[in-house]
């Protein structure tokens, strides 16, 4: 139980407010190329989080699910970078991009430390967990801040997809307990 | 004559085979991950030919087993209907995605 709390805290802290805040003060909201570089790296994150779990997960929900996370989150990535060719944008690095890098690189670590049904356990609950985040930045920050039309629309479009994703982990998850 | 009566005997026969079936073909599109229209009569013999316009993977697979379509993104896939009744089927990637088919006889 108390494990369990001090992962959810972790996970509350990691996810929710440094990083995914960081870029809501109204001072600095984020121009489209930064936006488009928050997306494509927080899909990233998840397609090397699915790569692991194909690699380490035990139980074949928990492997079905990271392949329907790397074969979405590829393809809303090839869309991404199809939309910045096209639109002529190059994605701009910032501190929002680093820092997701940053938390991500350290629980892919974690979980590597892992095996079997702790493993499956502990990835499921962190997918809930980083979709609940990438969706609240995706709803509150990402999206209102687009002023490309088409960039919006992908955006939305995958807000729609990522929820499907934190439905599905949540159930996945309550089936493992 | 015999020969002339059983061709047209044959005609009957065939018309008969053909007419009555009358097999339609059903578009329905899945789009940012809604299939729509979401409840569709048709009738035995009928094909479905679902249409993938996302650039996301589905499928559409029914709750009973009777068919498991793969439709990779921007395809479309066709399914013949063999029996009747109301079939309810979803997508496996994206649960969410649910539809109906009802089928007549």
């Amino acid at each position: 139980m108390l494990i369990r709390w001090s992962a959810a805290a972790a996970a509350a802290i990691l996810l929710s407010s440094p990083v995914l805040l960081q870029s809501a003060s109204a001072a600095d909201k984020p121009t489209d190329p930064q936006i488009a570089h928050v997306a494509y790296t927080a899909g990233v994150i998840d397609i090397k989080a699915a790569k692991q779990a194909q690699k380490k997960a035990k139980s074949k929900d928990v492997k079905a699910f990271a392949e329907d996370m790397l074969r979405d989150h590829e393809a809303v990535n090839k869309q991404a970078l199809a939309l910045v060719k096209k639109l002529n944008v190059t994605p701009e690095d910032n501190d929002t991009s680093r820092a997701l890098s940053k938390q991500a690189s350290d629980k892919l670590a974690e979980l590597d430390k892992l095996s079997g049904a702790a493993f499956d356990k502990a990835y499921v609950a962190n997918e809930v967990a980083y979709h609940k985040a990438v969706n609240g930045a995706l709803e509150t920050q990402l999206i209102p801040s687009a002023s490309n039309a088409e960039l919006k629309s992908l955006l939305q479009t995958g807000l729609k997809i990522f929820q499907g994703h934190q439905h599905h982990a949540e159930h996945v998850a309550a089936e493992l307990k | 004559m015999p020969g002339r009566l059983a061709s047209i005997a044959l005609a009957v026969v065939l018309l008969s085979m053909v007419v009555p079936a009358r097999a339609a073909t059903i578009r329905i599109t899945m789009e940012n991950l809604v299939i729509s229209p979401a409840e569709m009569s048709a009738k035995v013999g009928d094909t479905i030919e679902w249409i993938n316009k996302d650039v996301f993977a589905h499928t559409a697979t029914s709750e009973n087993g009777d068919f498991d379509v793969n439709l990779p993104p921007k395809k479309s896939a066709t399914f013949v209907l063999k029996k009747a009744g109301a079939i309810d089927y979803y997508c496996r990637y994206h649960p969410n995605m649910k539809a109906t088919l009802k089928v007549a006889p």
